[in-house]
């Protein structure tokens, strides 16, 4: 037996409507659970959590010597979306990268949109992710964001709607892949029942995307990691192992005679294709952060002369900052002249000063966001912060109000999750991932996070998040 | 292949192999420490810290050499870098930095045995002789997990090379050692080929022997007593015993050839080649009498020396190329 029970007043459960029935799409999975002793799930549990720490699934968070790796929880109850949703969300996810990369070839070129007036200029190139040596340079079919993952949330009203878009090096993909695999493996039974969408070839794909994006003949592709202190390390050498290729770090590569090489045993191999897994300012030492040991000098220009692809592109990030976020559906009726399918989170823009009142005031119902933030450090959940530290914030916000952006406290959906006393409500959010290349790609399904926490919103890794497997079925 | 993950494959089965050889070591001490004789006890327990270079850091931090300390300090500390439990660590460190281009059976076998390991210092360990099993053990598994799952490309050259380097190394330098403990203290009496059955140095060969495994080959091979000259001949020429210095330079020389290169004059491995070949031909074609001639100290210290050099042709040809 497992009491099922719904989350707080005004938010979306995953698995139950209002009434405390189940939704139609969990019935199978509902019926399963409920045959279920809670020592057998119990063993089930344990078995997961020693197959990860075996395996070695693994992420280091930063600051914490002593748990310096830690394994990301992973819950069993799978987050299922009906194939009429994915069909929704797949053709807003490819409107929105594609606008988005749309967006990044125009303010490196004819800055149109900021000419139409739709974007103040000051917003794109006074940004700090704005890359002035990215102005005029033409990438192989225009792609920039080879790699996108786009953070989804459903609110109270059903609804999905954006958090943000991420196009730097999103990761979170290998756990999308390890929570399925675990998954068949501890409940095969369960897979007979529901028709889940395949995610297994994502690598494949991934492969094909990036040596798309160069125009060598049989390009060679590496995967640049900062190394194995990284946070996300253990994705990086998963993913360079499933595509088959080579893990490098900055030390290993080098640049001659205008080209990119790799140091190997047989000597120095050309190198066509970098996925790199490290920011915009450590990739040069010579154009960029000169302290930054993790790069290779040089890169840059050969990046210029066309003869290095860099996945994703040098520069996204103005497109993924929270400044710019507003604009999206803008971008998507500018350029695609579409109406956007998938919506924004209501945003106030600090910067402007009827927008900052409203902030100020409210701060205590908002979520207070640094533009540039990321990982959920640098915000303000209002409802779940005291007064103190409500009153703290607005001093920061007031000190530099361009800098942070406000939205409602969202109402994060929530699903069935093991914890302590059995099973309760978490909220959830979910990130799929789009690839562009030749065409976009994606696999059906994307990372579901969970914040563990009770009433908590923030699903981070970095602040005690766990990851679900996301089950998409097909029609 | 790049040069500096053929660098971490090289140096993680050089500490694992360490590891491995190192607990040899400590068993067979450990064996003759608890023997009802006074005479040479407190040598034999210097051996390992001698053998691994570290008796200064052990006098540094421990004013008494017992078995209790020796086996805490050579087994468990962390902070000795040469202890068991370090080559544990820094061969784990250098699989996840690999991890990409060994097997999930492989990861799985070395992580899990850092995973446990690293629990130790803390709860302890049930017996010295599980620990000594456990380690061996573990070592046996991950080579198995290798040789059962790892592709044979230029990985599994470099994992194989750094066993055998290291293995040479290890079995020279315990040869050396014991050989030292031996001799001075009977050097009137009874000379490195004189029989040593009726003597306690019967217990010193035989722990030799047993430390590297070769205690039933030697049987087997010579349907004798122990002596010294004989265990010299076995441990050092015999191409036929595993932990031998013929055999682990016989398969530095047939891994050689098979890691990818260029041709002719443009390989970087000739130099490599040549001086594996050379100290290989040396022991195919080289007799006791001719080791003993020269001193087995000598002769050891000569070998070593050769080793280091190959071992140091090794880095600068794949390790640490362009």
């Amino acid at each position: 037996m497992h009491a099922l029970t719904l989350p707080a007043q005004g938010h979306y459960d995953e698995m139950l409507l209002q009434s405390g029935a189940i939704r139609p799409h969990y019935q199978p999975f509902a019926s399963w659970l409920h045959a279920q002793t809670p020592e057998a799930l119990a063993k089930k549990r344990a078995e997961a959590d020693l197959l990860f720490r075996k395996v070695g699934i693994t992420f280091a968070v930063y600051g914490d010597e002593a748990g310096a790796e830690r394994l990301i929880p992973f819950d069993t109850v799978p987050r299922i979306v009906s194939a009429s949703e994915w069909q929704i969300l797949e053709a807003g996810l490819r409107q929105r990268v594609t606008a988005l990369n749309r967006f990044l070839w125009d303010i490196y070129h004819d800055h149109e949109i900021i000419k139409a007036g739709l974007i103040p200029a000051e917003q794109v190139f006074a940004n700090a992710q704005y890359q002035p040596a990215m102005q005029g340079l033409d990438l192989p079919h225009g792609i920039y964001t080879h790699i996108t993952g786009v953070d989804l949330i459903r609110h109270a009203d059903g609804g999905y709607y954006v958090l943000e878009d991420n196009l730097r090096v999103p990761s979170g993909v290998s756990y999308m892949l390890e929570n399925r695999k675990m998954m068949m493996r501890l409940f095969p039974e369960l897979f007979a029942q529901y028709p889940v969408a395949p995610v297994a070839h994502y690598p494949t794909l991934l492969l094909n995307t990036l040596r798309h994006a160069s125009q060598a003949d049989n390009p060679t592709v590496v995967v640049l990691t900062p190394g194995p202190f990284n946070s996300a390390y253990f994705e990086h050498a998963f993913l360079a192992q499933q595509m088959g290729v080579e893990l490098v770090e900055g030390q290993d590569l080098f640049v001659k005679d205008d080209h990119l090489y790799m140091r190997t045993t047989v000597g120095p191999q050309r190198v066509d294709v970098v996925y790199r897994r490290i920011d915009d300012a450590f990739l040069d030492p010579l154009a960029f952060r000169a302290d930054s040991m993790l790069g290779v000098p040089g890169l840059l220009s050969v990046y210029k002369q066309g003869n290095v692809i860099l996945a994703n592109a040098i520069g996204t990030g103005v497109a993924d900052d929270k400044s710019i976020y507003p604009y999206v559906p803008d971008m998507v009726r500018f350029y695609l002249g579409e109406e956007p399918i998938l919506h924004n989170v209501p945003t106030w823009q600090c910067r402007k000063p009827d927008e900052l009142d409203h902030v100020l005031t409210h701060m205590p119902d908002l979520v207070v966001k640094e533009v540039h933030g990321a990982g959920g450090y640098g915000m303000l959940v209002g409802p779940a912060s005291t007064t103190a530290e409500v009153e703290d914030f607005r001093e920061r916000v007031r000190a530099n109000p361009s800098n942070y952006i406000a939205q409602p406290t969202l109402c994060l959906s929530s699903c069935p999750t093991f914890v302590e006393s059995g099973i309760a409500p978490r909220h959830i959010d979910l990130r799929p991932f789009v690839l562009t290349g030749r065409e976009i790609s994606m696999v059906a399904g994307g990372l579901t996070r969970v914040a563990l926490k009770a009433g908590s919103l923030v699903v981070n890794s970095s602040q005690g998040g766990g990851t679900k497997d996301t089950w998409v079925l097909e029609g | 292949m790049l040069s500096r993950t053929a660098a971490q494959l090289y140096w993680l089965s050089r500490y694992l192999e360490r590891a491995e050889n190192l607990v040899r070591m400590l068993d067979v001490t450990h064996s003759l420490s608890l023997l009802p004789q006074t005479r040479g006890a407190l040598t034999e327990l210097a051996a390992p810290l001698a053998v691994t270079g570290s008796l200064d850091a052990f006098h540094a931090s421990h004013t008494k050499l017992d078995a209790d300390r020796l086996f805490n300090f050579m087994a468990l500390d962390l902070d000795n870098p040469t202890s068991v439990l370090s080559c544990l660590k820094f061969a784990r460190e250098n699989a996840h930095a690999v991890r990409g281009q060994i097997t999930a059976e492989m990861w799985e076998a070395i992580n899990a045995s850092w995973l446990e390991a690293r629990q130790m210092p803390q709860r302890g360990i049930p017996s010295v002789s599980a620990f000594f099993d456990w380690v061996k053990e573990r070592s046996h598994l991950f080579r198995g997990a290798t040789y059962g799952t790892l592709q044979r490309n230029d990985a599994y050259c470099f994992i194989r090379l750094g066993t055998f380097i290291e293995r040479a190394d290890n079995t020279a330098r315990l040869l050396d050692v014991k050989s030292q403990l031996i001799e001075p203290a009977h050097a009137s009496l009874m000379p490195v080929d004189a029989p040593a059955e009726s003597a306690p140095d019967f217990y010193a060969w035989s722990a030799l022997l047993r430390s590297l495994s070769a205690f039933e080959a030697y049987h087997a091979a010579y349907r004798d007593s122990l002596d010294g000259r004989r265990v010299t001949e076995l441990l050092i020429l015999r191409p036929d015993v595993p932990r031998s210095l013929r055999a682990c330079c016989d398969e530095i020389r047939l891994i050689l050839p098979q890691i990818e290169a260029a041709e002719g004059a443009l390989d970087a491995g000739r130099h490599v080649k040549q001086l594996a070949g050379k100290l290989a031909v040396q022991l195919e074609y080289g007799s006791v009498d001719e080791i003993l001639a020269l001193g087995l100290h000598d002769w050891l210290t000569g070998f070593l020396a050769r080793s280091a050099r190959i071992s140091e042709a090794i880095s600068q040809a794949y390790l640490e190329a362009a």
